[in-house]
Parts: structure tokens; sequence; C-alpha cells
């Protein structure tokens, strides 16, 4: 046998390129942060470098319990919004000819390109009981009078669902293009109506798919910092909400950084549940 | 007892025409093939049976009952498409149930009837492995289990046997021609294979790159009595050869008079008509011979292959080739002049 094993930078340079990458632009500033989550903090100041497991002692009040549980929640909710309705949406594009395709997807793609900021305001002013929907809902006969719908829990979670549509759309429509068009036809002729179909054979068959699409949108809206400020109420605030509010209006960087890990913490766990759930159900697509 | 009548059906999609003027009868139990070459609307046929698509125009019926507006799926036929379309998320046992869940049969109903199909197309003990694990033999069985596990009316196939290697196939042309023997139920199968045609089953519908239907018969019939060129060409391979009728029963090839013993009744002396003979019907013999039936030549080429020799023979401009056994062989050689002999009887009288 030839060795051929490959020798000198050049043909390291694979494996360095991304290597180099993750560690200046995630571990560094990720190591800043745990380290900094143990810091001393000093009012009036800024901190002291020391080994302080207080900031993470801190963590456990009933503000940061359910800030943290509606935070999962709402992004929860979010995802299992979005996927619901997402779902369908893709599956009639991906049915559609290749040029309407393309069409759907450009508008989609286009809705990227608006600002969080503008989104949220737009959906405040949309929501509102001055010049909002519900102004519409009375001109057409629905309502009675106009109401006010924002800010509230019902606007946060509309604004949060319009910007991860998008992205639910976008994750889900490879393997949903991929999807053999005659699985379908097969469940009918075996004598499923077409529901029947699109839940046993659409859903089932792309139940990774749709795991998968779950976890990217949670993970996403978890972060949401700027909606809950403008279309939710002080009791919608999320963790980012209270981390931002920490660090920059406290100057407590070290409790904020704790927060942010704690956070991350948390959510990893939660992901890595979901995926072994996932796991265990089912044969994996290949 | 009356089976599947198609009654002038015409699919278009848009302004493509995928099928048109079909009328078929098929009897109640029989094996059919749908051959043709590819888009000649074979498939598309299949799927307008099935229900997958609506014809355009035109009537199908199912012992007497029409069955044209029927959704795809209240008709209970069985299918198995070319991709196979197993569901890759259901087990082997769960894609043979699916159609008995979806009826809401019983546990223990479902269990045993996926054991007793498993045990038909023998893979038994394979109800809970999961597609990914099988081989493309046993992906076709299971889809063909798939497709029985209710009883079907009617049994379709689309061209299920494309994707497997030629000794795999053919075993599953004989195991699928005894499973039809074993249940009797209806079946059409489509392929583009007339090997494959001719092997399975009892009728054969041909069909033509003009999306219609030119013949129906047993594979023999259109073997031996082609209705047409396109058919004559298409089923096995044949010598066209065109003459003009000199009279009753006798045609003129290029100068020589050929006898033919059935005529159609529509050809007049002075019609344009062209002679199908099989390859296996003619003769060679060594050197010119003037004689009834005898088409002068010289040898082009000879195909000796051990099991059968072929004679390609040049003819004044048309080529005649001849096919016979090694204990027949002609003796001739490339460059002879040799004389083929064309049976009265052999010769197929062709208009279109």
């Amino acid at each position: 046998m030839i060795e051929d094993k490959p020798k000198g930078l050049r043909a390291h340079l694979p494996f360095i390129y991304p290597a180099v990458m993750l560690v200046v632009f995630f571990v560094i500033s990720f190591g800043i942060m745990v380290t900094v989550s143990f810091f001393h903090r000093v009012p009036g100041a800024f901190y002291t470098p020391s080994f302080d497991l207080n900031n993470y002692r801190n963590l456990f009040t009933a503000l940061f319990g359910r800030v943290l549980v509606f935070s999962i929640f709402i992004a929860a909710l979010c995802a299992a919004v979005c996927v619901a309705i997402g779902f369908p949406f893709t599956y009639f594009i991906t049915r559609m000819r290749r040029k309407a395709q393309v069409v759907w997807l450009v508008i989609l793609v286009s809705v990227l390109s608006l600002s969080t900021v503008i989104i949220a305001f737009a959906w405040s002013l949309l929501l509102s009981k001055t010049a909002g929907l519900s102004n519409l809902f009375v001109w057409l006969g629905f309502m009675e009078r106009p109401v006010s719908w924002s800010p509230g829990f019902w606007a946060l979670l509309c604004g949060m669902c319009y910007i991860a549509f998008p992205y639910t759309v976008l994750v889900l429509y490879p393997p949903l293009s991929r999807l053999d068009p005659y699985l379908p036809e097969a469940a009918m002729t075996l004598g499923a109506s077409p529901v029947k179909t699109f839940f046993s054979v659409v859903v089932g068959s792309m139940h990774s798919a749709i795991m998968a699409t779950l976890i990217v949108v949670f993970a996403f809206t978890l972060g949401t910092y700027l909606l809950p400020q403008i279309l939710g109420r002080p009791q919608h605030w999320t963790l980012s909400v209270l981390i931002t509010d920490e660090a920059i209006y406290h100057s407590n960087l070290p409790f904020s950084a704790a927060m942010a890990v704690f956070f991350m913490l948390v959510s990893l766990g939660l992901i890595a549940f979901t995926m072994m759930i996932g796991k265990g159900r089912g044969p994996k697509q290949r | 007892m009356a089976g599947l009548a198609l009654e002038d059906i015409h699919k278009h999609f848009s302004s493509v025409v995928a099928v048109q003027n079909v009328n078929l009868d098929i009897p109640h139990g029989r094996f059919v093939c749908f051959l043709g070459p590819s888009g000649c609307g074979k498939t598309t046929l299949l799927r307008l049976i099935a229900g997958l698509e609506r014809p355009t125009r035109g009537r199908i019926a199912l012992e007497g009952k029409d069955i044209t507006e029927q959704p795809a799926h209240q008709r209970n036929f069985g299918m198995v498409f070319q991709s196979l379309a197993l569901f890759p998320h259901l087990s082997v046992g769960d894609n043979i149930a699916y159609s008995l869940r979806v009826r809401k049969a019983d546990k223990s109903a479902c269990r045993h009837r996926v054991e007793e199909l498993l045990e038909l197309v023998r893979m038994p003990g394979y109800a809970a492995r999961h597609i990914s694990q099988l081989s493309g033999g046993q992906r076709q069985r299971v889809a063909i289990a798939r497709a029985l596990a209710i009883e079907p009316r009617l049994f379709l196939l689309d061209e299920p046997l494309a994707a497997l290697d030629a000794k795999l196939r053919e075993d599953m042309q004989l195991e699928l021609r005894m499973l039809h023997q074993r249940l009797g139920v209806t079946t059409v199968l489509v392929t583009h294979d007339q090997r494959e045609a001719m092997t399975m089953s009892d009728l054969i519908v041909v069909m033509g790159a003009d999306n219609q239907v030119h013949q129906m018969g047993t594979p023999l019939e259109i073997y031996r009595n082609p209705a047409d060129t396109f058919v004559a060409d298409f089923i096995g391979t044949s010598n066209l050869v065109k003459g003009t009728c000199s009279g009753s029963r006798q045609v003129t090839v290029s100068g020589n008079a050929l006898k033919i013993e059935a005529m159609p009744e529509s050809v007049k002396p002075g019609t344009e008509v062209t002679i199908s003979v099989r390859p296996e019907d003619i003769f060679v013999v060594p050197g010119t011979q003037k004689g009834e039936n005898n088409l002068q030549g010289k040898v082009t080429f000879v195909r000796d292959v051990g099991s059968s020799i072929e004679i390609y023979l040049d003819c004044n401009g048309f080529q005649i080739i001849s096919q016979s056994t090694p204990k027949d062989r002609p003796a001739v050689r490339q460059g002879d002049a040799a004389t083929a002999v064309l049976p009265p009887s052999a010769c197929v009288v062709l208009t279109s």
C-alpha cells in the first residue's frame, strides 16, 4: 500500500479555515462571556476579575424563573404556529409549477429584507385602535367599535410568527420538494382520502424535517429582543430584554452574562431532549 | 362476466395529447399488458384507470358500472408504481397494512393478513424491517404485497420491473405471472419491453407514438398477424418489404411476383402494400435460384451467435434478414449470391 497522507499547510487548509473562524467568532466571544459571568460586579463601577458564583446564585428568583419559562413558552408556541401554517403552505408551493414556485419564494424572501423595527411598528399600527385592522372590521360590520390589540400577548405572537415564517418555509422547502410525488398517489390508490393522505403520508414521511424545523424556529425566536418591547406589555418581556436591561441600564455585565449562559444551557438541553424523542420514533429518513 | 371497459377515452394535458381514441374491453381475470414506446400514453392510460387522472373525454366502466368520476381512493384498486412509492417512514408490515388501517381493520386481522401476504411474496418474517434495509427485489415484492392487501378489484402495475437487473427481472416476471394464476385478479401491466409483455400476458394492447391503440390480441396473434407496419416492426423483428398488389393473392416486389396466402379484402390490384415476414420464416438457399416467392440477392452479413444464425441479404436495394437454427444453417458466406424463399403462408400484407 502506498502512503498517501496529505502533507503541509495546503493539505490542512480545509480544516484550518473553519477552525479559525469558529475560534475567532464563537469560542473567544463565548469564552469571554462565560469568564465574565464569574466576575465580581463593582456597583457604580464595572467589574473585577474573580471566581464568584453569586451571579448564578442570584438567578434563582421568581422573576427570572417566570421570564425564562415565558421566553421558552412563546418561542415554542411561535415554532408550533409557524410549522402548523408553514407546512401545508410549503407543501402546496412545492406542488406548483416551477415558475410559480419561484415567484412565491421571491415574495417570501423579500419579507426578510424588512428590518425588525419596521415590522414591529407596522404590526403595532395594524393592531392599534386608532388606525388598525379593527377599524376595517367595524367598517365591514364584523365589530361594533374599534379596539386596541397591541400591546399584548397575541400581538407579540403575531409579530414573532411574521418574522419566523419565511425561515420556516425556507427550511421546509428542500425536503418537501424532494418528496416523491407518487407517495401521496400511492396512499390514495390504497384507499386514503386526501386529508388522510396528507397527515399519514406527507406529514408522516416528513417527520424528521418537521422536527428539525421546529428546533430551528424555536432557537431563532428564543432571542427575540425588540418585538416584546414594542408589541408586548412588561409581563411579555423575554429573557433577552431582561439581559439587555441588566447589561446596559444597570451596567451589571457579570449578572447578564450569567443569565445568557444559563439561558443557552437550558435551551440547548431542551433541543437535545427534543432530538432524543425524535430519534426514538420511527425510522430515520435517509 | 364483463371486466373493464374503456370507451372513447381522450386525455389532453393543456395542448398536449396524451391518449386518444381508446376503446378497450378487458375481460375479467385476464393479465393484460399495455405495450408501447416511451411517450405513447400507456402510463397515462393506466393512471386514468386508477383514477389518478380524469379523462378529457370518454367513459370508464368496471363490471358494467361507470367509474369515470369515482375518486382514486374509492376504487379499491391495487397499484404498483414505477418508483414503487413505498412509505419510507413505515416498516414493511405497516406499509402492507396501510390500506387495511385506512379501512379501520382491527389489529390482529391486520397482522394476520400481513403475514399471509409476506408468505405470498416469499418474504416471511420481514414485517418489522425498515424499507431502507431491503434490496431492490424485496422492495418490489413489498410493493406488490401492499397493493394486494385489500384483494383489489383490479391490479395495476406501472413498469414495476424496469429498475431491476435482467436476471431478477425475469424471475419477477415469472413470479408475477404465477401470482396472477393463483389469485385470478384482473391485472394490467404497463411496459415498453416486448419480451416482458410476451412472457407475462394473456392479452397485449399495443400503443403507438400517435397515442392510440394499434392492436389488441393474444401475444401470438399479435406476433403472427400484426395489424399494421408499426406493430410488425415494434413486436419482434420483421422484414418489411414494399410492393404493389398485382392480382388476387399476388404482390409484386421489385419485379418479383410473390404469392400470398391471405390477402385483405380491401386490397385491390394496384394498391401499394407492405409485406411483413418474420426472419425465422425465411429460408436462404445458396446461389441464384428462380422460382415462386424467391428473391435473389447477395449475402452482406452473417451473424452467428451459436444458438441462432442471422443472414442479411441485399435483394436489389432492400434488406432481407433470415434467421435459422444451427441445424438448418444455409451454406453461404458473406459476399455469396443467395436466394431468399418467402413462404406464401408467412407473408402478411399490411396496408398501413
